[in-house]
């Protein structure tokens, strides 16, 4: 279980990255944290010509905290967003999902960016992104395009991210005031990938609930504020358009499930927080 | 800009448990296999190779990492701390390590380097973690042998260890 | 003499074994030094469950830079006999596919390369040309006469089928006031060891002889296996271990089948070659427990006393019948009626194969799968009759004055008091805490279960307890076969140092320990002056072909024949100290390292001087004793004799008891379990390390804990293998394990030396069927299958689903298959006509299939591509075959497609509609059912369906831009022309 050959490229700098990618397209592959994409190159499901490592970018590694988002550099690895200062107060939901992801090992690596890139449908980031209405900055030597996190996901394992283009940053708009937020996974284990995973906000004007683990990728709802049998029958209607099927860790069926318990009482969660 | 062209070998040098090592390595070397084989540091074990399991768990610039997720070539000119540096000198263990000793937290042994190193990191950053933390920390690797109690109880004891609250028998 | 001191016996010495471990000194086997001019082995495996080899093309695998040699099934062949198995049929078992493929992940092919990742390079470069059969994945499908036949020679996948009579079961039945029945159905899983299997092979061609390294566990009976299969002599074929292994489980036994594949891969390569295998091999290919269906019945009257069980079992060994199987189904013979006073049995006992891997030792060894069904029916049977479970358990249970106990299939129970193990659970605090829990818990509306087992926990298995698969004229006919032989060696060095060998070969169990301190106490010693060794070389160390490390044999037999030794050699040095000491020979007295006149201490002299005698000055060793340098024991129960003519065996020698109670609370929303508390009360004879023994006991807990909740290697209808990585086999971590409490009732065993028995595998047994029962207390429903996921709990709380609302119903579910299905449909502006056209053009698929390099139009209907498909960054080349039928022109097709690359292979079946849209355009409506197989189907099945569904998507996307474009161009009268030369086609 060994990767395939490739040529490795330690850029010191975003432009020779982008040169390099701009050169290669889809033959090259970028490495940041390595926590998704070394999994791939050892088992050969993946085998790219080029490797480029942007690992010693630290221009990118920085975290950027203003009144109204905070913006993530590709180079942010996983624990140090979750240890970011203030985090819980300007980003709740955030601080609440990231200790989700994986384990603190794999944290310690993995970079928010990364898993972004990677778009699995079970991961917590491009739920998170698609909750809270971020977006994702893509740069190549033709420029720069900011991205919502709708428009960018395209489906399973696939973005919007051109072949020479690569995630610069990404960018998490802060609590929006008066909102409670809530999130909640279920998963065979803890650290799995989530068999669904639920991020509520609620506001003054209604309820949004994003949903992981169903479907191809993260699915946002937004409703005017629903209570009792209401919210149960929107859940419902959630659940069942929300393409959930069958894999060997969790059926259709419980996945649905999973959308109308945990749906609710995220919501519920969410509605306390705002209390 | 560094460009390794696949299938030669490039110089790969690690400040390893605080020396300067060096070795050769092709771009697709994984640091557990260029820690294992080409600087014949075996205590770095291979248990998955796709990050789940955690035996290959090292520390690079101070942070855990799957060594196996780990290219070599990436790990160029960092500092790398394995299982072998652990001890504070030969014919002597750490704290941590002689806590696993007094309360059996291995076995097999085989899955326990890359725990202590996760388990040596928590506490050195963490000097107060609990068991919660302690568990969710061991949460990222895979024992067979033990049933995981044991080495609980080793990490909090030598926590309150560290931390003074214990004397030294 | 004086008897044993027993003062480190039973104590919880610290392990002589940890501090090489933690600090990185192990010595695993891809520690050690590579033999000079070492290469490395890579293995090819099958994508199929079942599939004909037409043709392994290996040539431009040869000319990878730095590859050696590449071996396939027909090298093998030449130069090899199969291995045996374990029944006498006309069955093949070779360590690589020889003509046909048989699992998925069967070696097919052996690279030898300077490095692993250039063999693996090489592997990529490997043609096979498959022609896949249907697969039999279910036991019960391969009892169907018509399955599709694995071994056409052995002609049935139904390979072996016995029946047992123990007492007149017929009677009891007919004569039962009730009869409770339950069938079950135990899955595959495995302990899977953190550190894979390992070989390294050696050969010289000047002797003809094999000299081999591998993390091999045992039966040495394995041995013979492999000499034969390699046609050399056993003295021609050396087989080492290394000094540490990560941990077996029974699993390092099925590593075997790779000695002799690497063997081979040696002697053509001329070069030491090296095996290491990774994590997706062994999950896919190493060995697991047996899946079983067992329908049990019980003959049962009105308080719960049960007359007789009715057992009929099936198990599946997968692929082959590989030795030592059939053992998984024959190690429990002679203990079927586990823990109970019960004289009437019927068994029968069915052996099938199916397109799965092949089966082997495992922890609990047939024990999980036994209990499964016995402790689930004694819940049923207080269910049915309204009885508290523990009293229909303590009502069958042995009578603690019944031991020796012999049990009605032969097995002889040999000490125990269940009943006081029952106490000590149900007198507990933890017991009335999980009652008044329970209580709580339900009269909040919450589902709150507690669960009990009762097991009796075999060890030290007779070597002749797998013969009972053959009929006693059968076993006649072979020879008897019996015994458990430990053999252990105490030599003293000149300057008195003991040393001790055993042929143990122990994954981590602490063996050198437990050694130092059993002879330290015989010979008076600390047990930091006992140098222990348990590595094995057949070559020089003294074995037998029930050495290793299995059917926990370790405390009872091997420590025991330590033991033996060390006493042997002290009588002879007592021999020796009673010349110098002046006093009678049974008047020396060893302790504290000197040797001493019993009542005069003063008279001594130092241990090590005495035990330097024989070196130094064998002229004073007196008669009669010839030497006291060393002594070699070769120890086995008389207990243990071959199955008798009525089909009773000893399987066993020693017995253990665990009686478990747990309480779990199920979460209704998500089908959860969480394990409230666990007790475990334990009677494992008597204790010679406490920690070590709670620490057998914490680690098969562990793994139980996974087999109830957690791991299953999965197949799916296919045969493919879906449980790939770490993150598809979920082995639970600290997060999910708690820590059971432990209680110990020490009984020891009459028939062992030291008095101990077993423990590492009881857990194994009692807990994943204690935590069924827990749940099917909490749900008020019957639980029959493992692992408990969140689906399956989910499924026994049976809640109807709340209806779809109008539009947005799901697709129906499919009947049990777990094949990959999907619909979708594209809009087209060009007319239907046009759109038939243009679907049929091999121009139009080069121009559309995402990733085409070439298509090949092999027939009127049919098509060769070559194809890039993938997700992200998942991609590999496929070579596609496409097939056109039940064409109606132009509204509907059938396409038939395989795909086959070096990542696996698929097969779909799509249907295609045509239909005109108001505007003038087109609509086509497509449903497709696919499966794949493969690596990427064990590693990926959590992203295969929404990956088929975005790459044939894709297609149709495609599709609709190409009709659009070639309607621009004008070019679609072209292909009108070819459309009616296919409808003639299609009306012929």
């Amino acid at each position: 279980m060994k990767p395939a050959p490739f040529d490795y490229v330690l850029a010191e700098n975003a432009e020779q990255a982008l040169a390099v990618l701009a050169q290669e397209g889809d033959a090259a592959r970028v490495l940041a944290g390595g926590q998704s994409l070394v999994p791939m190159l050892n088992m050969r499901l993946a085998r790219p010509g080029m490797v480029v490592d942007i690992s010693r970018l630290h221009d990118l590694a920085a975290i950027h905290a203003g009144n109204h988002a905070i913006s993530v550099g590709a180079m942010v690895r996983q624990a140090d967003l979750l240890a970011h200062p203030h985090l819980a107060d300007s980003h709740p939901l955030l601080a609440q999902a990231l200790p989700w992801i994986g384990h603190p090992q794999t944290r310690a690596q993995g970079t928010v960016c990364g898993s972004l890139a990677h778009a699995d449908p079970s991961a917590e980031l491009p739920l998170l992104l698609t909750a809270l209405d971020g977006s994702v900055t893509l740069r190549s030597r033709r420029g720069r395009r900011e991205l919502s996190a709708v428009d960018f996901f395209l489906g399973m394992m696939t973005t919007d991210c051109a072949a020479d283009e690569m995630i610069e940053q990404v960018r998490f708009p802060a609590k929006r005031p008066g909102a409670g937020y809530a999130f909640r996974e279920f998963s065979r284990r803890d650290g799995d990938f989530a068999i669904v995973a639920c991020a509520a906000a609620v506001t003054a004007d209604g309820i949004e609930l994003t949903l992981g683990g169903v479907g191809d990728r993260p699915h946002r709802r937004v409703w005017e504020r629903l209570s009792g049998s209401a919210l149960d029958d929107a859940l419902n209607e959630f659940a069942w358009q929300s393409d959930a099927r069958d894999d060997q860790h969790a059926s259709a069926r419980l996945r649905r499930d999973l959308v109308r318990s945990l749906g609710r009482q995220t919501i519920e969660e969410a509605q306390a927080c705002r209390e | 800009m560094q460009r390794m062209k696949a299938g030669t070998d490039v110089p790969v040098t690690l400040r390893l448990n605080g020396r300067s090592v060096s070795g050769r390595a092709e771009p697709r070397t994984l640091l557990s296999d260029f820690l294992r084989h080409e600087l014949g540091m075996t205590g770095t074990h291979i248990g998955c190779e796709h990050g789940v399991c955690g035996a290959c768990t090292v520390r690079i610039d101070g942070r855990m990492a799957r060594a196996c997720l780990t290219f070599a070539v990436q790990a160029d000119g960092r500092a790398v701390e394995t299982v072998e540096g652990l001890a504070p000198e030969t014919g002597r263990l750490s704290v941590l390590q002689e806590a696993f000793k007094r309360h059996f937290a291995l076995q097999c042994g085989y899955c326990t380097p890359g725990i202590l190193m996760s388990l040596d990191t928590l506490l050195r950053d963490e000097p107060d973690a609990d068991e919660e933390r302690i568990t969710e920390v061991l949460g990222g690797h895979l024992c067979r042998c033990t049933g995981y109690a044991p080495i609980v109880a080793a990490a909090l004891d030598a926590a309150a260890r560290l931390r003074g609250d214990i004397e030294d028998v | 003499m004086a008897a044993d001191a027993s003062v480190n016996i039973g104590r919880a010495r610290p392990r002589v074994e940890d501090a090489a471990l933690l600090t990185g000194a192990g010595q695993f086997i891809d520690d050690l030094a590579e033999p000079p001019g070492c290469l490395h082995a890579a293995v090819l495996r099958s994508p199929h469950a079942h599939a004909l080899i037409r043709d392994i093309d290996t040539e431009k695998a040869k000319q990878v830079p730095g590859v050696t040699c590449v071996l396939t099934g027909e090298d093998l062949a030449a130069v090899s006999l199969p291995l045996v198995v374990g029944l006498k049929l006309p069955m093949q078992c070779w360590p690589m596919a020889v003509g046909k493929v048989r699992y998925a992940g069967e070696p097919v092919a052996v690279v030898v390369a300077a490095s692993r990742y250039v063999a693996e390079d090489a592997l990529d470069a490997i043609r096979v040309d498959y022609q896949s059969l249907e697969p039999v994945v279910s036991a019960m499908d391969a009892l169907q006469p018509e399955s599709s036949l694995l071994h056409e020679e052995v002609g049935a996948n139904l390979v072996n089928d016995r029946r047992f009579r123990y007492g007149d079961p017929g009677a009891a039945f007919a004569d039962a006031e009730r009869v409770v029945e339950i069938t079950v159905d135990y899955p595959r899983n495995a302990v899977t060891p953190i550190e894979c299997y390992g070989v390294i092979a050696k050969f010289d061609p000047h002797a003809e002889a094999f000299d081999i390294t591998a993390n091999f566990q045992g039966p040495f009976s394995m041995h013979a296996v492999m000499a034969r299969s390699l046609k050399v002599p056993g003295n021609r074929l050396r087989l080492r271990t290394p000094p540490d292994s990560g941990g077996s489980f029974g699993v390092k036994q099925g590593v075997f089948p790779y000695v002799v594949l690497m063997a081979i891969a040696a002697r053509k390569a001329g070069r030491p070659v090296k095996w290491v295998e990774d994590r997706l091999e062994h999950l896919g290919a190493s060995v697991s427990a047996t899946n079983r269906r067992i329908t049990l019945k019980a003959a049962v009257a009105g308080d719960g006393r049960i007359s007789a069980l009715d057992w009929d079992q099936v198990e599946d060994v997968g692929a082959y019948i590989r030795a030592p199987e059939p053992a998984t189904l024959y190690r429990m013979h002679g203990n079927m009626t586990g823990a109970y006073d019960i004289q009437n049995v019927a068994i029968r006992n069915r052996i099938v194969v199916t397109n799965k891997t092949p089966t082997g030792l495992n922890r609990g060894f047939g024990g999980p799968q036994v209990y499964f069904a016995l402790e689930r029916l004694t819940a049923k049977i207080a269910t049915e009759l309204d009885l508290n479970p523990v009293d229909v358990i303590r009502r069958n249970l042995i009578a603690a004055d019944a031991f020796p106990y012999r049990t009605a299939t032969g097995a002889l129970y040999d000490s125990g008091d269940y009943q006081r193990a029952l106490a000590m659970a149900l007198e507990s605090d933890t017991y009335k805490e999980l009652l008044a829990r329970r209580d709580a818990a339900r009269a909040a509306g919450r589902l709150y279960g507690i669960g009990f087992a009762a097991v009796v926990e075999p060890s030290v298995s007779n070597m002749g307890y797998v013969s009972t698969v053959m009929t006693p004229e059968e076993r006649a006919k072979a020879g008897p076969k019996n015994g458990a032989q430990a053999t252990a060696t105490v030599r003293l060095d000149p300057l008195g140092g003991v040393g001790v060998q055993v042929a143990s070969v122990p994954q981590g169990q602490g063996h050198r320990t437990v050694l130092g301190q059993v002879v330290g106490d015989v010979l008076g010693l600390d047990p930091a002056h006992v140098a222990v060794v348990t590595e094995l070389d057949t070559a020089r160390d003294a074995w037998t072909i029930a050495s290793g490390n299995y059917a926990s044999r370790f405390a009872a037999a091997v420590a025991g024949t330590a033991k033996l030794a060390a006493e042997r050699l002290r009588e002879k040095l007592a021999a020796i100290a009673a010349a110098q000491l002046n006093v009678r020979p049974d008047e020396v007295v060893f302790a504290d390292g000197k040797v001493a006149a019993a009542g005069n201490p003063e008279n001594a002299i130092p241990f090590a001087r005495l035990a330097a005698t024989s070196h130094w000055a064998p002229g004073t060793v007196p008669d009669g004793a010839e030497q006291a340098l060393s002594e070699t024991v070769y120890w086995t129960p008389p207990e243990l004799t071959a199955p008798d003519a009525d089909d009773r065996v000893n399987s066993s020698l020693c017995h253990g008891f665990i009686f478990d109670v747990c309480g779990v609370e199920v979460e209704r929303a998500t089908g959860r379990v969480s394990i409230e508390r666990y007790l475990t009360v334990h009677d494992c004879g008597r204790i010679l390390h406490p920690e070590m023994v709670d620490g057998q006991v914490r680690g098969g807990f562990a793994n139980a804990v996974g087999a109830a909740f957690y791991e299953e290697y999965a197949y799916g209808a296919d045969g493919s293998f879906r449980a790939g990585t770490f993150a598809d086999y979920l082995v639970p971590t600290a997060l999910e394990v708690p820590a059971p409490e432990i209680m110990h009732l020490e009984m020891p065993s009459p028939f062992t030396p030291l008095g101990a028995k077993g423990v590492g595998e009881g857990n194994c047994m009692s807990t994943p069927v204690a935590l069924a029962n827990a749940v099917s207390d909490a749900l008020g429903r019957e639980v029959t299958a493992l692992p408990l996921t969140p689906d399956r709990v989910r499924g026994l709380i049976d809640e109807a689903e709340p209806p779809a609302p109008a539009g947005s119903e799901a697709l129906p579910e499919p009947e049990g298959a777990r094949t990959l299905r999907g619909e979708g449909e594209e809009r087209f502006a060009i007319s239907r006509d046009a759109l038939w056209a243009t679907l049929l053009d091999p121009a139009t698929l080069e121009a559309i299939v995402p990733g085409c390099h070439a298509v090949e139009q092999v027939s009127e209907f049919q098509f060769h591509a070559d194809v890039t498909l993938g997700v992200g960054p998942v991609k590999d080349r496929y070579k596609v075959e496409v097939l056109l039928s039940d064409l109606e022109a132009p509204q509907s097709a059938t396409l038939s497609a395989t795909a086959t690359g070096a990542l696996g292979s698929g097969s779909g079946t799509g249907h295609v509609y045509l239909v005109e849209t108001p505007e003038g355009g087109s609509q086509l409506v497509y449903r497709y059912q696919a499966s794949v197989g493969g690596k990427v189907a064990a590693v990926g099945g959590r992203l295969l369906d929404g990956a088929a569904r975005m790459v044939i998507g894709q297609f149709f996307r495609a599709l609709g831009r190409h009709a659009d474009a070639e309607r621009r161009r004008g070019f679609w009268g072209r292909l009108w022309a070819r459309l009616t030369g296919l409808r003639m086609g299609s009306g012929r």
